[in-house]
């Protein structure tokens, strides 16, 4: 209007929420949440739960990794509005108390990690791991005639390679996780 | 990401009948492509209907030694099964051989058949797809097509599926159950996936609002010989450059019956039903196996970029048939 620009978008579409009650680290949480809002980003922007990392926000990095009812997921993937009354692990809730994690331990023990970034994702992810092959299931290296799994170094690469590294950090890591392993 | 609504399904007729007749409604199972795809903005529903809940996440066997695998069972858990893994051991290998441990943890067999090709022009809304957007054009017919298809493609779309359980499914004629709106129906496999002719923006036979149940693995005796063997670019965590999916019945050193199927290779997962009819009473040896690998491959026409495609696949079937005679 007289000459003078106005630069109009389309209206910013309201958001469409939804009320549900997550369970984080033991703790109930009843919430309502955009319905686009990932498991990622609720737990680091609305429960200040920092230690599951965006690294790749598409699946590919496995630092959000957390456990979901017991088992290990990409929370960046997983929408928040799907886990009414679900159970979400994360590194926080790894320790009991004061007391690491064995896996956490091992990490130090170990010096599995560089600038830390894929920690947390690493530690969530290795205890996902260590149940599943306990559970007897079997990895793309796991040679059919066996009944059990031996966690050697290739299985443990292998059943690792959803968490990248980008420090390389990866001889410590596989080593700390074959500590626990064994 | 567009703002969208949440249901969550109670059951698969009603989970088609909120579906069915409103194209931006889809069906979300693990997610792992899906929710991805609606970051990318290549997915854009306003409506989600969460079928995990419904989908039976079971594997059971019937009667005729028949598995019958809900289309909700996580990927880990179906390769995990020690009936797959006795009777089948190239499906358990197949979903091992995809993704990783933690997507395996959330994909379901649903939503593994249903995911979209990996192309990078599909995946990405600043570039022309006639798969994304029909009629834009396929900039990969001349652009980075290395990993694309060599086998079955079009001049509008040479996109490649990804499933690698999906090849395996082929391979086993696994029998696809679908709810629709006119109720059930199964398709059976390879044919639940198209090739694109001049349609590349639909994947599959399915039609608009029709969910995927389950998937009916049939008795295949000697399916207990049986290989998927993948190549990829890094040792884990890697889409197909191209795989093979192969069960093979061996007596006397003659091939009585085989199955063979190829992954990466083209815009469904490619059952090599020519390779497989030149080996049936054919000797088990690399000559024959490699006769039958050039008959099937006589039909492809590699891209500027994937020609390597034609001698790899035909190398690893080669071995791979050889290492099951082998064995047998």
């Amino acid at each position: 209007m007289n000459g003078e620009a106005h630069i109009t978008g389309p209206e910013a579409p309201s958001p469409i929420t939804a009320d549900l009650v997550l369970s984080v680290n033991g703790e109930r949480y009843p919430i309502t949440v955009d319905t686009r809002e990932t498991l990622l980003d609720t737990l680091r922007e609305r429960l200040g739960l920092t230690g599951a990392k965006k690294g790749c926000d598409h699946g590919q990095c496995g630092a959000c990794t957390v456990l979901l009812d017991g088992r290990r997921v990409k929370s960046c993937l997983t929408l928040t509005v799907t886990l009414d009354g679900r159970r979400v692990v994360s590194v926080e809730g790894l320790a009991d108390g004061d007391g690491l994690h064995p896996l956490q331990a091992a990490f130090i023990e170990h010096d599995a990690f560089q600038c830390g970034y894929c920690t947390p994702g690493q530690l969530c992810s290795a205890v996902g791991m260590l149940a599943e092959a306990a559970a007897g299931w079997p990895s793309a290296v796991t040679p059919e005639t066996d009944a059990g799994v031996d966690l050697d170094e290739e299985e443990i690469r292998e059943r690792m390679s959803g968490n990248l590294c980008r420090c390389g950090a990866y001889v410590n890591i596989v080593a700390a996780i074959g500590e626990v392993a064994r | 990401m567009r703002p969208f609504s949440y249901l969550r399904a109670q059951d698969a007729p009603s989970a088609v009948a909120t579906a069915t007749g409103r194209p931006e409604t889809m069906y979300l199972a693990g997610g792992t492509n899906l929710v991805d795809l609606m970051r990318l903005g290549v997915a854009v529903p306003d409506v989600l209907v969460d079928v995990s809940g419904i989908a039976s996440g079971t594997v059971e066997e019937t009667g005729d030694g028949t598995l019958l695998v809900g289309a909700g069972v996580r990927n880990s858990d179906l390769a995990a099964d020690p009936l797959v893994r006795r009777r089948q051991p190239l499906l358990s290998q197949a979903v091992l051989a995809g993704a990783s441990g933690q997507i395996r943890n959330m994909a379901t067999v649903g939503g593994n058949l249903m995911q979209r090709t990996r192309c990078p022009y599909f995946q990405d809304v600043t570039k022309p797809c006639n798969k994304r957007l029909p009629g834009t054009g396929c900039p990969a017919r001349t652009g980075e097509n290395r990993n694309l298809a060599i086998l079955g493609h079009s001049d509008s779309c040479v996109a490649t599926h990804p499933s690698d359980m999906a090849v395996a499914l082929a391979a086993l004629g696994a029998i696809v159950h679908v709810e629709g709106a006119d109720g059930p129906r199964t398709v059976p496999m390879p044919g639940l996936h198209r090739l694109p002719g001049d349609e590349p923006e639909r994947d599959t036979v399915l039609g608009q609002g029709e969910l995927i149940t389950a998937v009916e693995v049939p008795p295949l005796p000697f399916a207990g010989r049986s290989r998927y063997r993948k190549v990829r670019d890094r040792a884990s965590f890697a889409f197909a450059v191209v795989s093979v999916a192969v069960a093979l019945d061996v007596a006397d050193g003659i091939v009585r019956d085989c199955r063979i199927a190829f992954g990466g290779v083209a815009h469904a997962p490619w059952r090599a039903e020519t390779a497989e009819a030149v080996l049936r009473g054919a000797t088990a040896t690399e000559t024959e196996f490699a006769r039958a690998a050039e008959a099937e491959l006589a039909a492809a026409r590699p891209l500027p970029g994937n020609a390597f495609k034609i001698p790899l696949v035909r190398n690893v079937l080669v071995r791979t048939l050889a290492d099951l005679a082998e064995a047998s």
